[in-house]
């Protein structure tokens, strides 16, 4: 284990449509740097992460998809809850070939949806082994990182043992997640929550923590994601805010860089930096809430055209100076 | 809807390759029309359909009409704003001063929902014991499908208490659009699964020639289900299935008969998407299933566009201006080169979206287009309602730079 990152397990949640998935693979990358080995773990069969890296559709197999400065790497792997019950059928019980036949008459199917939370306890189950997982008496992962579900089910995708205590109260099943309990519930897993500058996810991050913090569940960073600069010096942002700036303001300034003399096209102008204005001021006001949630918070900013790795090594150079700041706090 | 079906028809046949425009979406007409008694808004996740449905609804209850718009999951002020309670499983009237028609709002409860089907179909004693197991529990509080199942039902409901004249519901939020049409099926798949039946065949079977095999099948189940989760578990099943298996029919029957009402005619479907890739991806799969399931679209919205606010300067000429004014110095060049990229920058968002939405367009010709721009702030209160809902049932021309709202940014000339 690596002295430098007491929290071993990165849960990454968010709204859909923060990017969690994108912040997640970044931060796999940014604990990979320097010579660690990351294990990022997809859990909702999206196939997110094999398009992020631009890799085929990852298997239910540990593969490695990048390599970081210091020779670190960062495997992936794409949960897939059958297979994740075979596995805990073979390895506890022996069961493999019961479990094939098991699964031929739709019982897995059955089983899963009957009791959703039969689900989540194979999938933490598979994240639990891989935090623990030693060979040579060594760990072989760093660090893991999970892309979880969306915040709205992060807390009962995690809290497995109040979600299955209503349905097995004792057996080997209560068994198992009274074992993932233990390892999330611990000070080496940290629940990160990503966030927009947007009402609702801003809402759904605060309820969210609210909810973990209940079931005792440590949380991690809030990471606000998609950030922009304001194009307008501080004074005049405040003033085209409140809706003091008219093309007249413009017009001078636009005919000096050459522009032709255009009073509409200086109106609208006015207008758009007006509409600019009043949305930065809102990402602020914003901004101020994810702040009084008390959290360690980085931003990650709006990066231009579309996601590809060399994005993700940069979101990633953010995260890493977030996470040398949180051990050095 | 039919402007937009025949609007494309009298379109002269173009060559291939030259660019072919979106035909307009009369929302306005469509919400007024007394033959329509239910507008479902669908999408992907996180694209606003919440919001498009209210803002519909409110729009339909200024036309004149009585609605009740079912929504799914409305963020908190929307729904305070709605006079939306979390406790209430029942429509409410919204007031809104002003308006002809009248304006009803109800949130879906979806475990309630499901608990009232149980008690309608079966006796007292029955329902219970179902209503008590675990199973049902978790079953009714978070079966991926349980959702929009439900509010399926709830929708069947309200159609037959026949009290509203229009009816505009949302749908569950969830990756995929098509989970709200796919839901009734998954759920009669479920029920009639091979395990619901092995579960089920000692009571049903009585003896008789399948008996046997079931049995086996079922020991068999049973033996690793006991080794693998407890023998408690195991008799919970059981006992849930068991009483779930008088109301089987029933069930499937009203998901049967909810997907009909679907396809009934007075039933529109408006497709809500943000100008992003996947969400446009997504509503490319709706529209195509929709087809295939003889379902009529009424058209896309397009949520959230950001069509600049003059189109004279593009964002190239804007960057250029904005480099020249920094050479100048002084508080006022950084404002003049502030807003000239501002300017940029929205121009070229707009033709990033513009192109997703001529990509939509080259696949689906016959879908017409309705792009509501971007509200500076969140919708939560009527008078953002108001606003959406005049940029939805708006004349199609009426725009400050006189783009049709089809488009984020004029037709190229040519």
């Amino acid at each position: 284990m690596s002295p430098d990152f007491p929290v071993r397990c990165h849960v990454v949640t968010g709204k859909g449509g923060t990017g969690k998935t994108t912040v997640a693979a970044a931060l796999a990358l940014a604990l990979a740097a320097g010579g660690h080995t990351v294990l990022l773990v997809e859990c909702e069969g999206r196939q997110g992460i094999a398009q992020l890296f631009d890799t085929p559709p990852l298997p239910y197999e540990e593969r490695r998809v990048a390599v970081t400065r210091g020779g670190g790497e960062v495997r992936a792997l794409a949960i897939d809850v059958e297979e994740a019950l075979l596995e805990y059928l073979e390895m506890f019980y022996n069961l493999r070939r019961a479990g094939r036949a098991l699964r031929k008459m739709g019982a897995v199917d059955f089983a899963t949806t009957i009791a959703p939370g039969l689900r989540d306890v194979l999938i933490t189950g598979k994240i639990k082994e891989a935090v623990t997982r030693r060979e040579d008496g060594r760990r072989v992962y760093d660090a893991v990182v999970v892309d979880a579900p969306p915040t709205g089910r992060i807390t009962r995708f995690l809290n497995v043992t109040s979600e299955m205590a209503g349905l097995a109260r004792s057996g080997p099943i209560k068994t198992q997640s009274d074992g993932v309990m233990a390892v999330l519930r611990s000070p080496q897993t940290a629940v990160h929550l990503v966030t927009l500058l947007e009402d609702m996810p801003v809402q759904e991050t605060a309820d969210a923590i609210a909810e973990l913090t209940e079931a005792g569940l440590p949380v991690g960073s809030v990471i606000v994601n998609m950030a922009t600069e304001p194009a307008l010096p501080a004074e005049d942002l405040v003033r085209a805010a409140a809706g003091r700036l008219t093309g007249a303001d413009l017009a001078p300034g636009l005919t000096a860089a050459g522009l032709p003399e255009d009073t509409d096209l200086a109106e609208a102008l006015a207008a758009e930096v007006v509409e600019h204005a009043q949305r930065w001021a809102a990402q602020d006001a914003l901004r101020a809430r994810v702040e009084s949630l008390g959290r360690p918070t980085v931003e990650l900013p709006l990066l231009p055209g579309p996601m590809d790795l060399g994005c993700l090594f940069e979101l990633a150079g953010r995260l890493e100076e977030h996470l040398g700041a949180e051990v050095a706090a | 809807m039919t402007a937009a079906a025949s609007g494309d028809a009298h379109r002269p046949a173009r060559a291939a390759g030259t660019p072919r425009y979106a035909p307009p979406v009369d929302l306005a007409e469509l919400i007024a029309d007394p033959d329509t008694r239910i507008v479902v808004c669908c999408g992907s996740g996180g694209v606003g359909k919440t919001t498009t449905s209210a803002a519909l609804a409110l729009a339909a209850a200024e036309a004149g009409r009585r609605v009740v718009v079912l929504t799914i999951d409305p963020a908190r002020r929307l729904a305070q704003s709605l006079g939306l309670g979390e406790l209430d499983n029942e429509p409410r009237r919204v007031d809104v001063p002003g308006v002809d028609g009248e304006l009803h709002a109800m949130m879906l409860d979806m475990k309630r929902t499901f608990d009232d089907i149980v008690v309608a179909h079966s006796t007292p004693e029955r329902a219970e014991v179902i209503l008590a197991n675990p199973f049902y529990q978790t079953l009714s509080s978070s079966f991926a499908g349980t959702q929009e199942y439900m509010a399926m039902e709830k929708l069947g409901q309200l159609r037959a208490a026949d009290t509203w004249d229009l009816i505009v519901v949302d749908t569950p939020p969830s990756r995929s659009a098509l989970d709200f049409l796919d839901a009734p099926n998954r759920m009669s798949r479920f029920l009639d699964g091979t395990m619901i039946r092995l579960l089920t065949a000692p009571a049903r079977a009585g003896g008789r020639a399948g008996f046997k095999f079931a049995s086996a099948g079922l020991l068999f189940f049973s033996r690793i289900i006991s080794k693998v989760l407890g023998g408690q578990l195991l008799r919970d099943i059981s006992a849930f299935v068991s009483a779930l298996d008088t109301m089987f029919g029933g069930f499937r029957e009203r998901a049967t008969a909810t997907y009909e009402l679907l396809r009934r005619p007075g039933t529109w479907f408006v497709v809500v998407a943000t100008p992003e890739p996947d969400a446009l991806r997504e509503a490319s799969y709706f529209v195509d299933r929709l087809s295939a399931e003889g379902m009529p679209l009424a058209g896309l919205v397009l949520n959230r566009t950001h069509p600049p606010a003059s189109t004279r300067l593009s964002a190239t000429r804007a960057e250029v201006a904005a480099e020249s004014v920094d050479d100048g110095d002084g508080a006022p060049a950084a404002l003049v080169a502030g807003a000239l990229r501002v300017h940029a920058e929205r121009m070229t968002l707009a033709m990033r979206e513009q192109r997703l939405a001529d990509r939509f367009t080259s696949a689906h010709p016959e879908v017409g287009i309705r792009a509501v721009p971007a509200a500076a702030g969140d919708v939560h209160d009527l008078e953002g309602l108001r606003v959406m809902a005049e940029a939805l049932t708006g004349p199609d021309d009426d725009t400050p730079t006189g783009v049709p709202r089809t488009r984020v940014l004029p037709a190229r000339r040519g």
